[in-house]
């Protein structure tokens, strides 16, 4: 039995998703962030918003209708980027915007509104089950193996990909693998914080490990570090002062990085890591 | 032996003709520089020679082969031109330099002792060895662009291929990049293929000068330039001959 604020089984089923959540979601962000793909999470996010709504209309559990079209939409997101057919931020705005599109005309085939696809928006962390825990962390397992296989030639292609392309790496199906997981994160993450804020927990913690790591693995395992404790903090913040979750959770997050930006003194806000 | 062969290479894009038959070839142990001004076709041939673009016309053999179909990558190292991007990524030196052994042992390979050495060997080369742990976005320009020579030295090739290496690089690490390559050559009988504006450091190491202007129109060593009119001498040619 775990002490207060996480005595009650649904706090501590929180706790589970949320740690893997908070580990996994940095993982991929670190790479993104470094190919200045930051908001790429929020496109893929919206997708999955398409995803949920078509699982409700359909009567699908809306996590895997959400994965098919997440994992779907990123891949052709990535290709569209890659063949040069749209720029890395017009192929987001793209999908960004056809993702929302659809999820508000599925939603609105529905008979009635259905409060579930709420707690996809805006995350449901408290009402997560035993089943949601094993498919997080199922998919967490997924996301960890391939960092640990494949994250030396990811980090090559993002140093330079024309020269990874002349060494002889997979440079497309790198990207694509990238691309995929970033999918299966947004997927998994969709249920601790939301569609909406999803990306942020890709984001701000690789944001706060740049400002302290002296290496691009430091930053991966130290930004993992930050997730998963911005979602304890998080958690418990919103139990004992009876603030939403998912928020919580962000807000932690972003003081994080304000704290020890302020705190380390150097300048480490870059362009393509909090836009700009 | 050749190692690097262009046999009347041709590429437009659209009606604009880029490169018009070019033609030459690299033996191993040889140190080549390529030049030529701003819309020249460096560029362009320079992604044909890599296997990144295919010819129009014409064909061009690295070891024997079709560069695009190449079995033994790691044969072929390249520094591209200021990979903006890669210097702030934050990464080690190190970790930079041991990326380029991938190509070496595969993008699923394990890093073995050989590996290490072969990494220790190119942060030598490079004098950058104390700067190991070092964050590269940490680092001065020339030292930067030293790191990404080492990448690219990590794999051992027996031909590189460097862009505009030391565009805007200080003197000491022009010296540095200098030394690294004629090591290379001279130690490991690599071939160098150095697309540059800047070539007063490598000046009296290099064997050969290619001047393109859409085709070739120099190919010799550095002391016959003066043939080629050195009373129009542009930039780009100082310090040769």
């Amino acid at each position: 039995m775990l002490p207060f604020p996480f005595d009650r089984d649904y706090m501590q089923l929180a706790l589970l998703a949320g740690v893997v959540v908070g580990a996994c979601a940095p993982l991929i962000g670190t790479f993104l962030v470094q190919r200045r793909l930051s908001l790429l999470g929020d496109g893929i996010g919206h997708l999955a918003f398409a995803g949920v709504a078509a699982g409700l209309l359909l009567g699908i559990w809306p996590v895997w209708a959400a994965l098919v079209v997440a994992v779907v939409g990123a891949l052709s997101l990535e290709r569209l980027r890659s063949r040069g057919r749209a720029s890395g931020d017009l192929a987001l705005a793209l999908f960004f915007y056809s993702g929302i599109a659809g999820g508000v005309v599925l939603v609105g085939l529905s008979d009635s509104y259905n409060a579930g696809l709420l707690t996809y928006l805006f995350g449901g962390i408290l009402t997560v089950t035993r089943s949601d825990v094993l498919v997080v962390a199922g998919l967490g397992v997924v996301i960890v193996t391939a960092v640990v296989v494949c994250g030396r030639a990811l980090f090559a292609v993002v140093l330079d990909e024309e020269s990874s392309r002349v060494g002889g790496l997979p440079v497309d199906g790198l990207n694509s693998l990238l691309a995929v997981l970033a999918a299966v994160t947004v997927v998994a993450a969709m249920r601790v914080v939301g569609i909406l804020l999803v990306a942020a927990l890709m984001v701000l913690p690789v944001a706060t490990a740049q400002v302290l790591a002296r290496s691009f693995r430091a930053t991966l395992w130290l930004s993992a570090a930050v997730g998963v404790a911005a979602v304890v903090l998080g958690l418990a913040a919103a139990r004992i002062w009876g603030l939403a979750p998912g928020g919580t959770i962000v807000l932690v997050a972003a003081a994080a990085f304000g704290v020890t930006s302020v705190v380390f003194g150097r300048h480490h806000v870059r362009t393509g890591v909090l836009g700009g | 032996m050749t190692i690097l062969s262009a046999e009347g290479v041709s590429f437009a894009y659209g009606d604009d003709v880029v490169l018009d038959g070019v033609t030459f070839s690299l033996d191993a142990g040889e140190f080549v520089a390529l030049v030529g001004p701003n819309g020249s076709g460096k560029s362009t041939l320079l992604r044909i020679l890599l296997g990144l673009l295919r010819p129009s016309t014409g064909r061009v053999r690295v070891f024997g082969e079709d560069p695009a179909d190449l079995h033994d990558r790691w044969r072929l190292g390249y520094v591209p031109q200021r990979p903006a991007l890669a210097r702030e990524v934050p990464a080690s030196v190190e970790e930079v330099v041991a990326a380029g052994r991938l190509a070496r042992i595969g993008w699923r390979g394990r890093m073995g002792a050989a590996d290490r050495i072969a990494i220790d060997h190119a942060l030598e080369a490079v004098a950058l060895r104390d700067l190991r742990d070092r964050p590269v976005s940490e680092l001065s320009g020339g030292q930067q662009q030293r790191s990404f020579i080492a990448k690219a030295l990590a794999s051992e090739p027996e031909l590189l291929v460097l862009d505009e290496p030391v565009a805007g690089v200080d003197a000491e690490s022009q010296k540095r990049f200098a030394d690294s390559l004629t090591h290379l050559v001279d130690e490991h009988g690599a071939g160098v293929l150095l697309v540059s504006h800047e070539l007063h450091a490598v000046a009296h190491a290099l064997d050969r000068v290619l001047v393109l202007k859409r085709k070739i129109v120099f190919d010799g060593p550095p002391s016959e330039m003066n043939g080629v009119g050195r009373a129009d001498l542009p930039v780009w040619l100082e310090g040769l001959g």
